[in-house]
């Protein structure tokens, strides 16, 4: 089972290591993991997609605590989670396809970032599943390139996950 | 105040109150040993003969004294050379600070000669670490470093240094307090969750205390000894519990798990509540969690969250101190008494004989049940890993006042020597025994120079059969009889190396050097060896 994880760490060098060489040594499974600054400069956010179990997920969130530099870990349930992934590709594509494949960026949401007399690369930022979908519709087109982020996700509503003050 | 930061690491180290160091020097670390030297009437340094042994040293004079130690290398291989020392601290939760020296910050990365990335081949072992960059972060740094690993549950900081920036200037002053927002360990405990592990474990028909080291990270001997017998409830203890009950006391019932005693193991496969105080429920002590978790009702103390549910399912988890925690549940707790079951229990404490042991050779538990009875109380006695362990573990009688030390969680062969040097510096009043066989010997003897040369009069004791016992024993039963890679033919003869030394020493093969050797270790506080010769087929069990 996937779960979504938030993590607020101190924006020091060495951080991700320190958090990438947990996952590995204590067996954890990453899917993806995704980082950046917060409003904050001192603090980054890391969203971490993780497949276990609830006991698997119950020593992440506690073995990430035991990190020093790691200020707050949250678990964030599905439906309180909204989560976005980037993803670029660059397919095959001459004069004789491209309407077909504007119609599919038109239905799927997907952005042409770049045109060449043979290839077209789009951008969709969407949930993971969504991207999963549009990547099977793009695929009998020949994908020559593909580059994705990993999940970023945020509450919904009014609740936000801070540092304790 | 204005001086250079090598100046400032030993001015941190004053402030901690640290009076023994141990370390081996090396051209990174330089400015620093320049610096120690002209405060060598506050810090004493200690030359270890191995950087691991310099962390062990640390290590022993940690558990000694319940408070941070510090250890010293040099940058690369001397940095590299400590890290089995960490992983040893690490396992069994010892708070030390190692100091280790890097090459110049604008040379980090290039590979020049002595460069390890130390910060990363020890993070899995550390329970934080920091690569110092800026001088002016140096008070911070090492105010920080004890606290993170003297508080919580606590463990190994390591300090990496650069060359360049300990010659840096920086306008030193040692913080007085610290606030690291990510680091805030819970040390008292919920309240309503303390009473309701109280109320469990008075409901309690068959109730078994089992204790662990964190009852001595938080210094909560006297607590659980008070709860226990106000209670009327046997206590067993895992490895790294062993001393915090005297085998006098009769409420004790010994060391469970693996190589534990048989009335432990009954008592835990009998007992309706188990209540684990800062015991991890490592594998060698308990094999079966999942079976026991089904028939037993279980309470857990850990300050560490992630320890409970790890390995065994809590029907009542309880984070916090030990000590806090105990001293509020002796509060609460009513007198009672447990006749029946403790009287059971006594049925499984069997007396203890010993076969006669071949020519030449003595009964190694025969031994170490005449010696310990013959050691003042107050004895430190650190067993090393293997035969000679378990031997320690179960044989040595612990008398009130006692402590054992051991490398229970990461089993580092050549750490009773090291580590006993240690424990004497921290307590120079108390007698301090290493207890080791041969192959770990042969991995530590040149800290009988180390205590030579600083006048540190521990006890050794080798129990040498020639070969590394324990996987003898396990290839005789596990693998056929097919013996391989055991045996240490070419060992020095050890009585001799020991007067190379100008250390006295003695041989044990019968009973009358036996009767000496004992008269020596008690009565002697002189640095002595004994060796004690016994069979190579001599069991574990």
């Amino acid at each position: 089972m996937k779960h979504t994880i938030s993590v607020l760490v101190e924006n020091h060098s060495g951080v991700l290591s320190r958090i990438s060489g947990l996952f590995s040594r204590r067996g954890f499974n990453i899917e993806s993991l995704a980082v950046g600054p917060t409003q904050d400069p001192t603090i980054s956010r890391i969203t971490i997609i993780a497949d276990g179990n609830e006991h698997t997920v119950e020593q992440i969130e506690k073995q990430l605590n035991k990190l020093i530099e790691v200020i707050k870990v949250k678990t964030l349930s599905k439906d309180e989670c909204l989560a976005r992934e980037l993803m670029i590709v660059k397919i095959a594509c001459t004069a004789d396809k491209r309407s077909e494949v504007m119609t599919i960026a038109d239905i799927t949401g997907a952005k042409v970032m770049d045109i060449t007399l043979t290839t077209m690369t789009l951008e969709l930022c969407d949930t993971y599943a969504h991207l999963k979908r549009f990547e099977e519709i793009v695929t009998p087109y020949n994908i020559l390139e593909m580059v994705r982020t990993g999940t970023i996700a945020i509450q919904k509503g009014a609740e936000v996950i801070a540092p304790k003050k | 105040m204005k001086m250079k930061a090598a100046q400032a690491m030993v001015e941190c180290l004053k402030a901690e109150n640290i009076k023994v160091v141990y370390g081996y020097p090396g051209a990174a670390i330089c400015p620093f040993y320049d610096a120690l030297m002209d405060a060598e009437n506050d810090i004493k340094h200690v030359l270890v003969r191995h950087e691991a042994n310099g962390g062990h040293a640390a290590n022993g004079f940690a558990r000694i004294s319940g408070k941070p130690a510090v250890c010293i290398a040099t940058s690369g291989p001397g940095a590299t050379n400590l890290i089995t020392a960490i992983a040893t601290a690490y396992a069994d939760s010892i708070p030390i600070v190692c100091i280790t020296g890097q090459v110049n910050t604008d040379q980090i990365g290039s590979d020049v000669f002595q460069e390890a990335d130390i910060t990363g081949a020890a993070e899995p072992f550390v329970k934080h670490s920091y690569l110092l960059k800026d001088p002016k972060e140096l008070p911070r740094v090492f105010k920080e470093a004890f606290y993170i690993a003297g508080t919580g549950r606590p463990g190994p900081v390591l300090i990496d240094v650069p060359m360049d920036v300990q010659k840096m200037e920086l306008d030193f002053e040692y913080p007085e307090t610290v606030d690291i927002r990510g680091y805030k360990p819970t040390t008292k405990g919920n309240y309503l969750q303390i009473k309701r592990v109280l109320s469990a474990l008075e409901e309690a028909h068959k109730p078994l205390i089992c204790i662990g080291g964190g009852v001595f990270a938080s210094h909560a001997q006297q607590e659980i000894k008070e709860l226990a017998h106000k209670m009327e409830i046997p206590v067993i203890t895992t490895m790294m519990g062993i001393s915090v009950f005297s085998d006098d006391d009769p409420l004790f019932y010994g060391m469970l798990g693996m190589h534990g005693v048989k009335s432990a193991n009954m008592a835990v496969k009998e007992c309706d509540v188990l209540f684990l105080v800062g015991a991890r429920v490592g594998d060698r002590a308990v094999r079966t969690p999942l079976a026991l978790e089904k028939t037993t009702k279980i309470l857990h103390i850990d300050i560490d969250p992630a320890e409970i549910g790890k390995n065994i399912g809590a029907d009542y988890p309880l984070v916090g101190d030990a000590k806090s925690v105990l001293s509020q549940m002796l509060e609460m707790a009513s007198p009672m008494e447990h006749k029946e079951w403790i009287a059971h229990l006594d049925t499984y404490k069997t007396p203890r004989t010993f076969v006669a042991a071949n020519n030449g050779t003595v009964n190694p538990r025969e031994f170490m049940v005449k010696l310990s009875k013959a050691m003042p109380d107050n004895t430190v006695v650190v067993a090393d890993v293997g035969q000679n362990q378990i031997w320690t573990a179960t044989g040595y009688h612990i008398k009130e006042g006692g402590r054992f030390l051991t490398a229970g969680g990461m089993g580092t062969m050549g750490y009773s020597v090291p580590a006993a040097i240690g424990a004497r510096m921290a307590d120079p009043s108390r007698p301090v025994m290493a207890i080791c066989g041969d192959g770990a010997f042969q991995m530590e003897f040149m800290e009988l120079g180390t205590a030579v040369q600083h006048g540190v009069n521990i006890k050794i004791m080798v129990m040498t059969n020639n070969c590394l016992g324990m996987v003898r024993e396990l290839q005789a039963n596990g693998y056929n009889g097919r013996e391989t890679a055991v045996y240490l033919d070419g060992s020095p003869d050890f009585i001799k190396l020991a007067e190379a030394y100008g250390i006295q020493a003695l041989r044990v093969t019968d009973e009358a050097s036996m009767n000496e050797a004992i008269k020596l270790l008690s009565e002697t506080d002189q640095l002595c060896l004994v060796e004690v010769r016994v069979d190579e087929k001599a069991a574990t069990l």
